[in-house]
């Protein structure tokens, strides 16, 4: 570059600051790193508040009244811990919170064994394993309307495949029993589908925590003559826990809000043999309309789930530690 | 700078015209909102005759029955703008009045002459006033309905079948005018192979998420007896809503669920009766009237293979109450041409039409013309059931009191859960909870 280019690029600098209305330029200028910082992210912040933080705040103090959505010209009246009370001596709620428990409970345990078998079946490449990998991954790539749908449709007693096959194997008569309208099968009925469907993606991370494993350590483990049941529960086990304990909580979160799927497929119902927290909840505020009630509700519901993921994630900390 | 000027004049004028078209647009035009079954069909039908007449457009926002109330509720609640005429059920009247979403008619009838006298009793009482009873008027009875019940007529007139009827009960086999010959019949049908098939009793409702399973049992329940409030407006339930009559009926209509229904209906509302019915699978079935048209005319199961009754009597003579009146939303943009709409709709011979078309016309005009009886074969039967009606609460916490009796039907009956008498007293309990918190106890 020469002098005379540099010249001229000082002087069409120079034009464009004149040209530049003064308090502009100035604010342009007088900018630092840490507001232009702020000026990127306040839109992310403003977003979060709206969205996420206000409407908490808000059921926060709608939870302390006696507020409906459906009474708009009704006076709001403070109610104090009334609402909290009543949702925590209701007999319905606690039902739900131990088929909610239920559901989680055994959704979780056979997810996990499934999936980590499954997981330790796949991480052993065996011929044509990437083809059965994608077969496998298939019910997780549905969405759970269709998953839904389709099960209900499984579990039909007159014309549902599932009661066919039962009947085929043990030849009871296929429209005898009743998948979903069974108080007793119902529970096991949402299990079974959920399973189904989520199992792949408990397999998916298994397999990321079997194949972090490095190999010099089963190697190790076989000069030390370490048979292969030592060394599944003395290498495996332990090095893929953190990653099963992922699963775990991911899970258990996304079960413990599980909606959709026990909508389609039973409604809650035979009577509430299946409503889960959710479902009650969602009734509350937009069936019965007890909007006041219903943020009592969804508030002790996410203390609870905050509370217990926690717990959880310094537990999950701690075996990544050791 | 003339240019200039004009340039943005010119812009200015396009702005303001294409602003201003939507709204001209708007008043020439009248979104309707109901919910998506047969006689929906039909209004738009006859609605042809109301553009025709004034130029008015008509839209239609029909919504499937499971999701109406949730869907049109919200846009009340919301003040959304999307209905300025609604079909809305009965029960809504008591909210929809107190919170201010419907407009009431009363002057506007006055003003346009239209009487309430000249549209049967128990429609306007049920449809069109709030507090119910009161000439206090927030809709025009739109249509008349009622749960009633549907059979089989070829297979009830199969001599085989009757002889072995006959031998069964002891008696000949008719339509069932009592719920024990109703559970008779159909305990006698449940089971039995029929045309090659195996067939069932009696397909009911037994719905869980919307009203599906109280409008069902309430047939039960009216038909022997079965009260609300002891004494009525004072909300004393304590006797009459657990009362050994209200009990029996609760029994009968879990009876016949138990013995009869096909396998698999443990969630089931209109849709799915209308399914078990079509597909020969029913010998007798419940639904509303306002199905019997489309009934009639199936090509497998209608005509001369079809017939059809009122619910059958318990210790008196009682139907579950459907149908609606029609409101105008009180935050539409163009209230005279839904007003315009109301007077149109009242006419006498809108109302006939309006019958012929599959709409149930509950207007004198059309009740009390001498060849109403033998218009449709049901056509007496509806004036029947529509003089036995009986409806659940329309306060302002019916969605909160009709979720309560869901509940607590669905795991008796259903879930077999607790007996009929704990059921009944848990649901007063509720009930009790909830007009308490309206400060009514």
């Amino acid at each position: 570059m020469t002098d005379t280019d540099t010249s001229l690029l000082d002087k069409a600098a120079e034009k464009a600051v004149r040209a530049t209305p003064a308090p502009l330029a100035f604010r342009v200028r007088g900018l630092s790193d840490r507001a232009i910082a702020w000026l990127f992210i306040t839109p992310t912040i403003v977003l979060l508040l709206a969205i996420n933080i206000f409407p908490l705040i808000w059921a926060v103090h709608l939870s302390f009244t006696n507020f409906r959505a459906n009474r708009p010209n009704a006076a709001i009246d403070g109610v104090g811990l009334s609402n909290y009370q009543r949702v925590l001596n209701d007999p319905d709620i606690w039902q739900a919170m131990q088929t909610t428990a239920h559901f989680v409970f055994w959704t979780i345990l056979l997810q996990m064994l499934i999936g980590f078998t499954l997981a330790h079946l796949i991480d052993r490449k065996f011929r044509g394993h990437a083809f059965w990998t994608t077969v496998i991954l298939i019910p997780m790539m549905l969405s759970p309307a269709v998953v839904g749908n389709f099960w209900r449709f499984l579990y039909q007693p007159q014309i549902g495949l599932f009661n066919y096959i039962y009947s085929f194997f043990t030849g009871v008569d296929p429209s005898s029993f009743e998948m979903l309208g069974s108080v007793a099968l119902s529970p096991w009925a949402i299990i079974i589908v959920d399973t189904w469907m989520w199992t792949p993606y408990v397999m998916l991370i298994c397999l990321a925590g079997l194949r972090s494993i490095p190999d010099y350590i089963y190697e190790a483990a076989e000069v030390d003559r370490a048979s292969a049941w030592r060394q599944f529960w003395s290498i495996t086990v332990p090095m893929a826990l953190p990653f099963i304990m992922l699963a775990v909580l991911f899970r258990a979160i996304e079960n413990f809000k599980m909606f959709d799927m026990v909508v389609l497929l039973t409604g809650g119902g035979p009577g509430s043999t299946t409503e889960v927290a959710s479902i009650t909840l969602k009734r509350e505020a937009f069936e019965s309309w007890r909007t006041g009630r219903a943020s009592a509700f969804a508030i002790i519901l996410f203390v609870a789930v905050f509370g217990l993921a926690n717990i959880y994630v310094k537990a999950l900390n701690r075996v990544k530690q050791r | 700078m003339r240019k200039i000027t004009k340039a943005l004049l010119g812009a200015t004028t396009a702005l303001t015209i294409s602003a201003a078209l939507p709204s001209v647009s708007q008043a020439a035009e009248l979104t309707l909102c109901w919910a998506a079954w047969d006689p929906a069909n039909a209004l738009v039908e006859l609605s042809k005759d109301f553009t025709a007449q004034t130029g008015t457009e008509m839209k239609f926002e029909f919504v499937p029955w499971p999701n109406f109330a949730d869907r049109i509720l919200n846009e009340l609640n919301s003040g959304g703008k999307l209905c300025d005429l609604l079909i809305g059920d009965s029960q809504w009247l008591g909210g929809s009045a107190e919170n201010g979403y419907y407009v009431k008619l009363n002057d506007f009838f006055d003003k346009e002459g239209i009487k309430m006298s000249d549209f049967a009793e128990a429609a306007v009482n049920a449809y069109a006033t709030w507090p119910k009873g009161t000439p206090n008027y927030w809709a025009l009875p739109a249509m008349g309905d009622a749960n009633a019940w549907f059979y089989r007529k070829d297979w009830f007139a199969k001599p085989e079948i009757q002889a072995e009827f006959k031998t069964a009960t002891g008696r000949d086999l008719t339509v069932p005018a009592t719920w024990a010959e109703l559970i008779e019949t159909a305990k006698f049908f449940n089971g039995k192979e029929i045309d090659g098939n195996k067939v069932y009793g009696a397909a009911i409702f037994t719905e869980r998420a919307s009203e599906g399973i109280t409008m069902g049992i309430t047939q039960a329940l009216y038909a022997n007896g079965f009260k609300y409030e002891a004494t009525p407006g004072k909300y004393d339930m304590e006797g009459a809503v657990n009362s050994p009559d209200a009990i029996k009926g609760l029994e009968e209509y879990k009876e016949l669920y138990k013995c009869c229904t096909p396998p698999g209906y443990t969630d089931a509302y209109m849709g799915e009766t209308l399914d078990a019915f079509k597909s020969g699978q029913a010998a007798m079935a419940m639904n509303w009237f306002a199905f019997f048209p489309g009934l009639y005319k199936d090509e497998n199961v209608g005509g001369d293979k079809i017939g059809f009754f009122v619910n059958p009597k318990g210790t008196t003579a009682a139907s579950t109450l459907g149908g609606q009146g029609i409101s105008v939303v009180a935050n539409t943009d163009n209230m005279d041409g839904a007003l315009a709409y109301i007077k149109w709709f009242a006419q006498p011979d809108v109302q006939k039409k309006w019958w012929s078309l599959g709409g149930y016309a509950v207007h004198n005009a059309v009740l009390n013309d001498p060849s109403f009886k033998d218009s449709q074969p049901f056509a007496a039967d509806f004036l029947v059931a529509m003089n036995q009606v009986q409806d659940f609460w329309q306060e302002p916490s019916y969605a909160i009191l009709l979720q309560a009796m869901q509940k607590r039907m669905h795991d008796y009956v259903v879930a077999d859960k607790g007996t009929a008498k704990e059921a009944l007293d848990g649901l007063v309990s509720d009930w009790t909870e909830v007009f308490k918190d309206d400060g009514k106890l």
